[in-house]
């Protein structure tokens, strides 16, 4: 059987995607291609055409009588609750009856066809009392909205130090949102069943949210109702919560009816009446000294929530968690503003709020090195955690980790940065049209999710008769290869290939009350969970061999798809049977809770993270000073991922990552006009980043001697969130080189996203000639 | 004249024929719902992301040649006469992966694997096309594809990976040629169809001839060449465009003819057919045609209906009007020529008549002392529509401009001439200060909207600056293009 010495797919190993053939021959089965049980209907959504208002009248007379339409369903037709919020503050309906955004569902209709659904859902005529809105940052300040949730205050040390500090700068920085553009939209299949019973194919990273908040609309137990994902076409947050309404509406009509409903927006639709990453207005203050050495920052962060709080609360809690990036910063004061907007309610987006604080941060670093004329990298070293009483955040935790000092030093050496600076500079020097940039930008990025109860995560396995295996557990997959990671962690732990171990689908059938596949968590969650469940079985089929082979337990060693009994080797398939046989539980189900952990909202104090994962960019662009077009010349990555699990699927995380965030800070704007309609609602007008995007040059390497100071599963570290950072190295480039037009003597101070717009007035700005 | 009253093509290997087909009905559903063919995705319904990418063959004089195209925006009347392929139908030559997928897989390309299809359908077409693509040509490849996960380096060097093994001779779509050239050869017919589901009517004249006949009898029909403006009022806005009158499939409107004066295209010349005569001719037309949509849509969308959907913001109008191109219309057997800019009359109004449509533009050649550039501006580089488009043509004799013609996209109503810049620097000698000068005009000609592609302050600025670019590549050695730097 196989290689004699060991297994294929063991941790470590660069193993394909598990979907991989499927994805590449279009079998991989999507939501959408699932086979439609015979009488299926099709839902389509009514969306508000004002920002503000109360609806006066629903006259939707002409949308029940359009050709294919079986039914309409409103706030009426909800069973119970007519709310899908995912935070328990109801304060999101499912069908609105006072619309608080453009693009706000108030009704559903249900037709034979897709097409006869959403060509009706156009019929209906509504009449609204219009009311004042107020859809961005300063409209909202001005007009007095409130939070839509608690905000948070960070403090530590001093911060009247402010005054006294040798220099001053204050400033503020716009940081704009972002859509997830994950190429398959919201969808959801609702089969309804016998008793209060449904089951809901969909496209969620939150199985048991949905779950909940769907049995919480109908009115019934959890029990009732089921929640299968095999994959998702990208997820990115977009799908952590607001999945939500589309199961609910589908489930409710699909209920009702007694039919199976699906509901698949339009994209338009779908970016229209979806959350998307919060756009950040941050005004800081920092002091330092002479040599560039932080003494204060004072900072508050003010973020767009959109109508209602979702996930904002936890949101502008991380941004505030890395308003410090790298930095120590010795005397500190955030707070975070979350406030209402009558726009699509923000949600969850890769970073979680981490990127806009982060980024701020960054700023007030370039803030200082042109104030004092520095190399910013300088400003970098000089104030990154460590030494003597200069480790604890503005939250409290101790860093005890911190690997910084040494991926900068090895990416600076490596990437040439000091060389390719001064050959930048010179460059400039020259006056031309063309100018390049170049910076080098850390990341630091707390794991965890800031709500402790969220670590934690099951798994269950079977072995079949016949020495396969099931593998099962909360954790969703959307790319990321959570579910390889995990295939190879069970592959490595019970010693057989991991073709023998057959990955299935999240259904909240198998694994209760998980927690949403965020946070990057997935496989330090799940794999535990998974490796406890291996450690049960091996425990039992140890016992079995001790008690049948009369060996001592140490002789017992499971090893290349081989059990090792002492001196005698018998074939796993014909162990596994002989266990079947002699009635040993072949089946188990894992748990997980990460250690450590504990955080105090109202103290602002704790350890909210179990620990950092920490990578650097070094990226240089070229600039067109004529029309403010750009391009990435090269970029260099360094990034800590501990131990790989799979280090082919870390690095597609990281460089995926870095195109998305890359993206993110440059060509990619929201734009709402004045009546509060989003114009850039589709790929026509929101343009993510292309294959000719990529930098010129694109190196990345994994820090292969990183490992993870805590005992995370096989010393690995989360992937999935905290590269997306390293892009902010592209704006900081960008705005060197539009520095070089004044010679520096400014600080850019390039707000996001840069798109050739804000370069070519930013240069222009910089000139003096606007 | 013959009519049939139904759709036949070829789907993967399988002859279809198809009765009950309407006019808004798009391949993809067809697919995807039709057939259960769920390889090929939706994405975005418009033409964009690329998820739903499948190629089309069809004959022409040259032979049968193959297109990626976006299922979702294509119409399903408009495959009479082709051979529809999608990722299902894709294989090696020894039936297992086709070495494209072999080295998506080995080279890790997928991650939630929506995209995937899509980006092997262009991949696969690149690779049939191009025997060893450099990195720009892949690039190209994949412009209509958008991928969210994978940051593209992984594809690209599948790209790159699949040609080093060649065996395009031994692909199955290859060896098939002659067969499938044989069948698609069988369905032609000479016929015109008609079909329809309900009152949703979809024609297809039998040739230019009849066209002008089944215009005359719908002059309230819309046409249909390229669909990828029509595709998207019927998936994004719902609209009725019954009856669909197609000229896509029309031989005579494919036409590219030269002679010494000047170059003729047929109005049904796609983006694809034309690039090459264009580019030969000028130059300057390379990277502004390239970047142009992406490739799909480059090979769907014709330069006719580019112009006849007097878009303001197109790009084919700008660098055509700096190039003196004239448009033929026909109605019915008559036709009038005129010069392009005059076609452009208003916002959302041209020089048209109810029944007529434009058969032919007529572009002179080159002539001496012409300095010609065309500069696309947009906020994504690739497939983004142009938030200023700008086009020069300038006559320089002894370093003196004896004429100038410049166009804008972006800046009005319409694509429209710098009258005022045109008449500054006509008889003044070609330097920075003259250019700079007749730049200062434009707020006397152009007065630019503020949107999300750019403000009216953006669009003057940078419209203004492309003067001094023009100066600067012309007159100066200094490298001034991202490209070239
Ligand atoms: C993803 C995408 C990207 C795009 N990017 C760009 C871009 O970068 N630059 C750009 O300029 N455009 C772009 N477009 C727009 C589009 O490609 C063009 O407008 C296209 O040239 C239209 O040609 P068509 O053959 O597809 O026309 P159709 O959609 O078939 O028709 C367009 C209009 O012209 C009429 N029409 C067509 N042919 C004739 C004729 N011979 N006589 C009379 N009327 C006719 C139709 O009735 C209709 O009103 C893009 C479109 C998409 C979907
Ligand atoms: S579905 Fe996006 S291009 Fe067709
Ligand atoms: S792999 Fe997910 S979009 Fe490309």
């Amino acid at each position: 059987m196989k290689d004699e010495l060991s297994i294929t797919g063991a941790t470590g190993e660069a193993l394909p995607h598990d979907s991989a053939i499927k994805h590449v021959t279009g079998k991989a089965e999507y939501t959408d291609d699932i086979r439609e049980p015979a009488g299926t209907l099709h839902a389509y959504l009514g969306l508000s055409t004002i920002a503000h208002g109360k609806i006066e009248a629903l006259d939707l007379s002409a949308v029940k009588t359009a050709p294919g339409v079986i039914d309409v369903i409103g706030p009426a037709d909800v069973p119970a609750d007519n709310d899908c919020s995912a935070n328990g503050m109801h304060d999101e309906p499912i069908f609105a009856e006072t619309v608080e955004f453009l693009g706000q569902p108030i009704f559903a209709v249900v037709a034979e066809s897709r097409d006869q659904a959403r060509r009706a859902a156009q019929l209906a005529e509504v009449k609204y009392t219009e009311l004042p809105h107020a859809t961005n940052v300063m409209a909202a300040r001005e007009a007095g909205y409130p939070n839509v949730t608690s905000p948070l205050k960070l403090e530590r040390g001093d911060i009247t130090a402010m005054e006294a500090a040798p220099h001053r700068l204050k400033g503020t920085m716009v940081v704009g949102g972002q859509d997830h553009f994950y190429l398959e939209g919201q969808i959801a299949l609702a089969v309804p069943g016998e008793d209060e019973d449904v089951v809901i194919n969909t496209s969620t990273q939150h199985p048991s949210e949905v779950q909940h908040v769907v049995a919480h609309a109908l009115g019934v137990p959890s029990h009732s109702v089921v929640v299968n994902v095999r994959r998702m076409g990208g997820g990115f947050g977009g799908k952590e919560t607001q999945m939500n309404l589309f199961c609910c509406v589908a489930a409710i009509a699909a209920k009702k009816l007694n039919r199976p409903v699906k509901l698949r927006p339009d994209r338009d639709d779908d970016m229209t009446a979806t959350g998307k990453r919060h756009d950040f207005v941050v005004e800081y203050e920092v002091g330092f000294d002479d040599e560039g050495r932080i003494v204060a920052v004072e900072g508050d962060y003010f973020a767009r929530c959109g109508f209602c709080s979702d996930l904002s609360g936890p949101v502008t809690d991380r941004a505030l968690f890395h308003a410090d990036n790298a930095y120590f910063y010795p005397n500190v004061l955030l707070r975070s503003h979350p406030l209402k907007t009558n726009t699509v309610s923000n949600t969850a987006f890769r970073g979680f709020g981490g990127p806009q604080g982060l980024i701020a941060a960054e700023r007030m670093v370039e803030e200082i090195a042109y104030y004092l004329k520095r190399d910013p990298l300088e400003i970098r070293k000089l104030n990154f955690y460590g030494g003597e009483g200069r480790d604890l955040t503005p939250y409290h935790q101790t860093v005890e980790d911190n690997i910084l000092d040494r991926i900068t030093d090895e990416l600076a050496e490596s990437a040439s940065y000091k060389e390719r600076r001064e050959a930048v500079i010179a460059w400039n020097a020259r006056g031309g049209v063309i100018r390049k940039g170049i910076a080098l930008t850390p990341v630091k990025f707390g794991i965890s999710f800031t709500a402790t109860w969220f670590n934690q995560a099951g798994a269950l396995i079977h072995i079949y008769a016949d020495g396969s295996i099931h593998l099962n557990h909360g954790g969703t997959e959307m790319g990321q290869g959570l579910y390889t990671k995990v295939a190879q962690v069970v592959a490595d732990a019970l010693q057989v290939d991991a073709g023998l171990v057959k990955i299935t689908k999240t259904t909240t059938e198998k694994v209760p009350n998980t927690s949403a596949t965020a946070a990057s968590s997935g496989s330090d969650l799940n794999g535990m969970a998974a490796k406890d469940a291996c450690d049960q079985l091996i425990a039992r089929l140890r016992a079995f061999a001790v008690e049948k082979y009369g060996i001592a337990p140490e002789d017992f060693r499971l090893y290349a798809n081989r059990v090792h009994l002492g001196d005698t080797v018998v074939e796993w398939d014909a162990f596994i049977r002989e266990a079947y046989m002699a009635r040993v539980q072949l089946s188990a189900a894992g748990f997980y809770k990460t250690p450590k952990i504990h955080w105090d909202r109202e103290s602002g104090k704790g350890r909210p993270f179990y620990y950092f994962a920490y990578g650097a960019a070094l990226s240089e662009v070229s600039v067109d000073t004529l029309t403010g077009e750009y391009r990435v010349d090269r970029t260099d990555i360094l990034h800590d991922v501990g131990r790989s699990l799979n280090p082919a699927i870390d690095k597609g995380q990281v460089e995926g990552a870095f195109i998305q965030g890359m993206g993110w800070l440059t060509t990619e704007e929201l734009w709402w006009d004045d009546k509060g309609r989003l114009r850039t609602h589709a790929p026509s007008t929101y343009k993510i980043p292309l294959a000719s995007d990529r930098p010129r040059v694109f190196n990345v390497a994994l820090a292969d001697w990183a490992e993870n100071r805590e005992p995370t599963i096989k010393r690995s570290k989360a992937v999935g969130e905290p590269p997306f950072m390293l892009a902010v190295s592209v704006l900081e480039a960008l705005g060197m080189a539009v520095a070089s037009v004044a010679d520096y003597a400014e600080c850019p101070r390039l707000d996001t996203p840069a798109t050739p717009e804000r370069v070519l007035m930013a240069v222009e700005r910089l000139r003096g000639t606007r | 004249m013959a009519t049939r009253n139904e759709v036949r093509f070829i789907l993967n290997g399988e002859d279809q024929a198809i009765r009950d087909v309407g006019a808004s009905d798009t391949l993809l559903d067809f697919l995807r719902i039709d057939r259960r063919l769920t390889g090929t995705k939706e994405g975005c319904a418009e033409g964009d992301c690329g998820a739903c990418t499948v190629l089309v063959g069809r004959l022409t004089p040259q032979g049968l040649r193959y297109d990626t195209v976006n299922a979702c925006i294509r119409f399903l009347a408009s495959v009479d006469g082709c051979h529809v392929v999608t990722i299902e139908h894709l294989r090696g030559p020894e039936g297992g992966l086709h070495p494209v997928q072999e080295a998506m897989v080995a080279l890790h390309g997928s991650q939630c694997g929506f995209c995937t299809p899509g980006i092997v359908m262009s991949l696969y077409a690149l690779w049939m096309a191009t025997a060893t693509p450099s990195v720009t040509e892949i690039e190209r490849a994949l412009q209509g594809n958008l991928c969210r996960c994978t940051g593209y380096e992984p594809i690209v060097k599948a790209a790159q990976a699949a040609s080093a093994g060649k065996g395009q001779s031994q692909d199955p779509l290859n060896l098939e040629r002659n067969t499938i050239t044989k069948r698609l050869s069988d369905l032609r017919d000479g016929a015109r169809v008609e079909v329809a589901k309900g009152e949703d009517r979809a024609i297809l004249p039998a040739d230019t001839a009849d066209l002008a006949k089944v215009l005359e009898e719908n002059p309230e029909g819309t046409i249909v060449a390229g669909a990828t403006d029509v595709g998207l009022w019927v998936t994004k806005f719902l609209r009725p465009i019954s009856p669909a009158i197609h000229i896509g499939h029309l031989e005579e409107l494919h036409e590219i003819a030269e002679d010494d004066a000047a170059i003729t295209l047929g109005a049904g010349v796609t983006y694809s057919e034309a690039a090459l005569t264009l580019i030969m001719t000028w130059p300057h037309l390379l990277e502004y045609w390239d970047r142009i949509a992406g490739w799909q849509v480059r090979n769907m969308g014709t330069i006719g209906g580019n112009i006849a959907n007097g878009s303001p913001i197109g790009d084919t109008p700008p660098a055509l009007i700096a190039l003196d191109a004239t448009i033929t219309l026909r109605k019915g057997g008559e036709t009038r020529e005129l010069p392009l800019e005059r076609f452009f009359i208003d916002y959302g109004k041209q020089d048209r008549a109810e029944g007529e449509f434009v058969e032919r533009i007529r572009i002179p050649k080159p002539a001496a002392g012409q300095l010609h550039a065309a500069y696309k501006i947009s906020k994504r580089r690739d497939e983004d529509i142009s938030s200023v488009a700008a086009a020069f043509r300038l006559t320089v004799e002894d370093g003196t401009i004896t004429e100038a013609r410049i166009a804008f996209g972006g800046m009005a109503a319409t694509p429209k001439r710098a009258a005022k810049a045109e008449a500054a620097l006509t008889g003044q000698s070609f330097d920075e200060a003259t250019m700079m000068k007749a730049a200062a005009t434009l707020p006397e000609d152009f007065a630019p909207l503020s949107d999300w592609r750019a403000s009216a302050e953006y669009r003057m600025r940078a419209a203004q600056n492309l003067f001094r670019r023009f100066w600067y590549e012309k007159g100066t050695d200094e490298a001034v293009r991202l490209e070239t730097a």
